[in-house]
């Protein structure tokens, strides 16, 4: 084997906008380990840095003719059917080892998403000072990053998101606490905090084209989160309820314009969810039609028409989130709406937290 | 286009719609809870449906459908009547074409 595969230094990874937060581990090359077992134990995996010089050196190499090389110059001297068959025996050889190579460099990839999730997942616990579980209980990297590149990078983006909100969260609660913030400063907060949930949308957008249903089944939020789901993210209605008793002293009028808000809010959300219920109906018995006989074509491809519809409400349930936070901010006074933001963000926060005590409870043994 | 303006301000309330788009149906929803009885406009079932559907993307609706036009001007599409809705002036501008409301006040 040849020792300039062990030490290559190109690099290949998942292009990020914030390279710098994780370190690659180094490796030495498990490709002999490979040779005979197919299988990456998935449990422990490692980032191998590949050379793609790898392709043509391995090309012409048998295994298990390593050190008898000068064999072939004696082939001459060989009768023709031995000589045909070495070579055939070669070139099988030589395919095998061409197709071990490939299952071995897919499985690499895989694994090494999967440990830049699960290191983000670690610097977000440490961040926190508990053990998140999004990454163990559900699994997504396994669906999406294996499947659909547009949803790993949306979920890898979504990682920096929640990073830099809890980030952004305790600058806000320092601010709030302190007795020196003065408006301007907070106003600078509120601004920031609205806008990042605007970031937040945009990134959903983006992720809406390239797999609808992801957005719909809130894969990328914790499963206390999901719990709580609407339409691919979280109940506008259900926002002013929990903000409310947090903004307290309020003046009439906002109380008045609060409430107006949240019965439109809530109306909105109905006419919504009733739309929601149609296009359930009409996805189904257009799936359903004329079943038994084999060929799917017409029926599925009709449905997939119907996936626009369903992207266009993802998109218009974002757009209600993002309405009422802004109406939200235009009711409120500043010191009021930095005040709500701590609220929304922690109350997020939390729902996470529960997610990853459920799953590291204590189970009893039976 | 002539028949999207006859249409318009021979009506109060009026959504250009597609039998099959459930977004244009949510729309239906809400107005009809807010109390107001809208004419729905199936582009689909119109003859001259491709044209409804071409001036109405030129005039700015994305979808094209649902189009909302109250008092014969155009709102926009779901987009603006939520916008509208959730800061309180969609109410102000069906107050006129409201009747027998629901339970609430």
């Amino acid at each position: 084997m040849n020792p300039t595969m062990m030490n290559s230094t190109s690099t290949q990874f998942v292009p990020s906008r914030r390279m710098g937060i994780y370190e690659p581990i180094h490796q030495m090359s498990m490709w002999g380990d490979f040779k005979g077992n197919n299988c990456l134990d998935a449990s422990t995996p490692m980032i191998l840095e590949v050379d793609p010089k790898l392709d043509n050196q391995s090309e012409d190499t048998s295994h298990g003719t390593v050190g008898h090389s000068n064999k072939y110059d004696q082939e001459a001297s060989k009768p023709p059917d031995k000589v045909l068959r070495r070579l055939a025996q070669n070139r099988e050889a030589a395919r095998k080892s061409r197709l071990r190579k490939k299952a071995y460099v897919q499985q690499l990839e895989s694994s090494k998403l999967r440990l830049i999730q699960l290191e983000q997942e670690l610097g977000r616990a440490r961040q926190q000072g508990m053990y998140t579980g999004s990454a163990l209980d559900a699994s997504p990297l396994s669906y999406a990053g294996s499947m659909n590149p547009g949803i790993a990078t949306f979920e890898l983006e979504y990682g920096h998101w929640v990073e830099e909100q809890d980030r952004q969260l305790a600058d806000l609660r320092n601010a709030l606490q302190s007795t020196e913030t003065g408006d301007v400063e907070l106003r600078i907060f509120v601004d920031g905090g609205l806008r990042h949930y605007c970031d937040l949308f945009k990134m959903k957008a983006t992720a809406a084209k390239t797999d609808v249903f992801y957005l719909m089944s809130g894969m990328w939020k914790t499963s206390g989160e999901r719990f709580f789901f609407w339409i691919g993210g979280f109940r506008p209605s259900e926002l002013l309820k929990v903000l409310l008793p947090h903004l307290e002293p309020l003046t009439e009028q906002q109380r008045l314009d609060l409430g107006n808000l949240a019965q439109s809010c809530q109306q909105a959300e109905d006419a919504l969810s009733q739309g929601m219920d149609r296009l359930h109906q009409i996805l189904g018995a257009a799936i359903a039609k004329q079943l038994g006989e084999g060929n799917y074509l017409p029926q599925v491809g009709a449905a997939i028409e119907k996936l626009d519809d369903l992207a266009r409400f993802v998109g218009q349930a974002d757009h209600l989130r993002q309405e009422t936070l802004q109406q939200i901010s235009r009711i409120l006074t500043t010191r009021q709406a930095a005040r709500g933001l701590l609220a929304l963000g922690e109350y997020f926060q939390r729902l996470r937290a529960l997610s990853s005590l459920w799953s590291s409870r204590p189970r009893e043994s039976s | 286009m002539e028949k999207i303006g006859k249409v318009a301000s021979e009506n109060g309330v009026v959504i250009f719609s597609k039998s099959t788009c459930c977004l244009c149906y949510a729309v239906q929803i809400l107005f009809r809870d807010l109390g107001v009885q809208a004419v729905v406009h199936e582009i689909d079932h119109d003859p001259d449906g491709k044209e409804i559907e071409k001036a109405l993307t030129r005039l700015g609706c994305n979808g094209p459908v649902p189009a909302v036009y109250i008092g014969g001007k155009l709102m926009g599409s779901t987009n603006e009547v939520m916008s509208l809705h959730l800061s309180g002036s969609l109410l102000q501008l069906i107050r006129p074409y409201q009747h027998n409301l629901s339970s609430h006040d």
